[in-house]
């Protein structure tokens, strides 16, 4: 479903992705780890083009993307993203977050979108917010949203960036619930976390990234149990505890 | 001070201060269609259209509005082969002055906006004008609303600037007036006292909309 070629990335002279292969197959489970500045997120980025990678290539449902001028629209319209920061809309109502791309970009009336939105805030719990504003909701809620939000465009795939990062931990369970559910559905995700529970319990495969590379791959049972590379036995030592 | 003359030509300063109000006010209404314009081109990756606007900004903010107001009135009728009236020559001059302040009010505006707004609404699979006309800016105008009602404040004060034309603004009658009674002084107090006036009550309005505004605040 998604084939990543020979992926590089610079910020300048720093060389955050150093050629990364990668292929997910559709309802895969796929989660990220490694420690901070591996460069997950710029990963994550790249695969949607909100970061123009520095070569390399991106082939999604069969369509090849080597840069951000081929139609990167209609690739995000069917890669769905969740970010730490959840970035809900703050000047609209929960029902307009979620509204808004479906019927600016599918050109779906009002009535549908309507429906749709209703059917997400029902499987995310949170059909009493429509009418809210985000700033009067907890931040596991704000998640939950921007996850319904993503949904609504019926993507085939999610990506999420440490979607429970910014969360009081209280928070976090809501939010990992509404993934699993996800995953149940069969959902092709890529997910980067630092949660290793819910990594070893939904991912199909665990990516562990250090300096800009996948340095081991493998089951959850495979790279939680029995790391192969000295830096992810360093780095689950120190997570792990 | 004797104001007795104001029986007489208080009709001087009514109509004065409505030319005055007219002016700033399609001043600042053009002001701010143009600004934004400006203040996109700015942003933009488009090297033309930033030089352009840049230089656009610079120079109107580094030249006297006096000379821009001589500039227009001499020279747009010339350049366009038209004829216009002196009112719209004048609107003209303080939209065009006012599009550089509010362009980059604007611009500041919208660069104040989180970029994790833009990046969601890409990743919905919004396009950039998209993006930019349902999220970014409607959150930007908010954050700058204060900052546009100063604009218009100072609008009504430099506006005055149009008298040097021969538009019959609040200052030009108030000269007028001068002339008529012979009485260099008092015709300028009354002048502004109807120009404080008018820029202290919008600023307590400003001051109130600006709190209903954040009390109804729905940011992050
Ligand atoms: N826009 C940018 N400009 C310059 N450098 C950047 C930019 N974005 C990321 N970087 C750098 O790239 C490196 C990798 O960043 P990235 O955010 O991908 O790491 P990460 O693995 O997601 O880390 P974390 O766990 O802290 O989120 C870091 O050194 C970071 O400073
Ligand atoms: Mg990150």
């Amino acid at each position: 479903m998604i084939q990543v070629f020979d992926l590089y990335k610079d910020f300048g002279k720093l060389r955050v992705l150093n050629g990364i292969e990668l292929k997910i197959e559709p309802g895969e489970v796929v989660v990220i780890i490694g420690p901070s500045g591996s460069g997950k997120s710029t990963f994550l980025r790249c695969l949607n083009f909100l970061e123009e990678p520095t070569a390399g290539e991106v082939i999604f449902e069969g369509v090849s993307f080597k840069n951000s001028k081929n139609d990167v629209n209609r690739l995000r319209e069917k890669m769905g993203m969740v970010f730490q920061q959840f970035n809900l809309f703050p000047h609209m109502t929960v029902l307009e977050n979620i509204t808004l791309a479906p019927r600016k970009v599918k050109n779906l009336s009002k009535k549908e979108t309507e429906d749709i939105a209703f059917t997400l805030l029902k499987r995310v719990g949170l059909e009493d917010k429509a009418y809210t504003y985000p700033n009067q909701l907890s931040g596991g809620q704000k998640q939950r949203i921007a996850i319904a939000r993503a949904l609504a465009m019926s993507p085939d795939v999610m990506l999420f960036d440490e979607p429970t990062s910014a969360l009081d931990p209280e928070m976090v369970g809501e939010v990992l619930d509404v993934m699993k559910k996800l995953v149940s559905d069969g959902m092709t995700m890529v997910v980067v976390t630092h949660e290793m529970g819910f990594a070893k319990e939904v991912g199909d495969r665990i990516l562990f990234m250090d300096e800009g590379k996948i340095v081991e791959e493998g089951s959850p049972k495979e790279v939680f149990s029995n790391p192969k590379h000295p830096r992810t036995k360093d780095f689950l030592g120190k997570v792990l505890i | 001070m004797d104001f007795s003359y104001l029986q007489k030509y208080y009709g001087f300063f009514l109509n004065g201060t409505m030319i005055t109000l007219l002016i700033s006010f399609f001043g600042v209404i053009f002001g701010v269609l143009l600004g934004v314009v400006f203040a996109l081109m700015k942003l933009s990756k488009n090297i033309i259209l930033k030089s352009f606007s840049a230089a656009y900004i610079e120079i109107i903010r580094g030249t006297p509005i006096m000379v821009q107001m001589f500039i227009v009135y001499y020279g747009l009728p010339r350049l366009i082969r038209m004829d216009f009236e002196d009112l719209t020559l004048g609107i003209i001059a303080v939209s065009l002055n006012s599009a550089a302040y509010v362009a980059e009010i604007i611009r500041a505006g919208i660069l104040s906006i989180d970029k994790g707004q833009m990046e969601a609404a890409r990743s919905l699979g919004m396009s950039h004008k998209l993006a930019m006309t349902n999220i970014i800016i409607p959150q930007a105008f908010k954050n700058i609303l204060p900052a546009l009602g100063n604009e218009f404040i100072t609008l009504i004060k430099e506006s005055a600037i149009v008298s040097i034309i021969g538009i019959h603004d609040l200052m030009y009658n108030t000269d007028t007036v001068r002339g008529n009674t012979f009485r260099p002084f008092s015709p300028l107090v009354v002048a502004a006292a109807i120009y404080f006036t008018i820029t202290f009550s919008l600023s307590k309005l400003l001051g109130i909309m600006e709190r209903r505004l954040r009390a109804g605040d729905s940011s992050i």
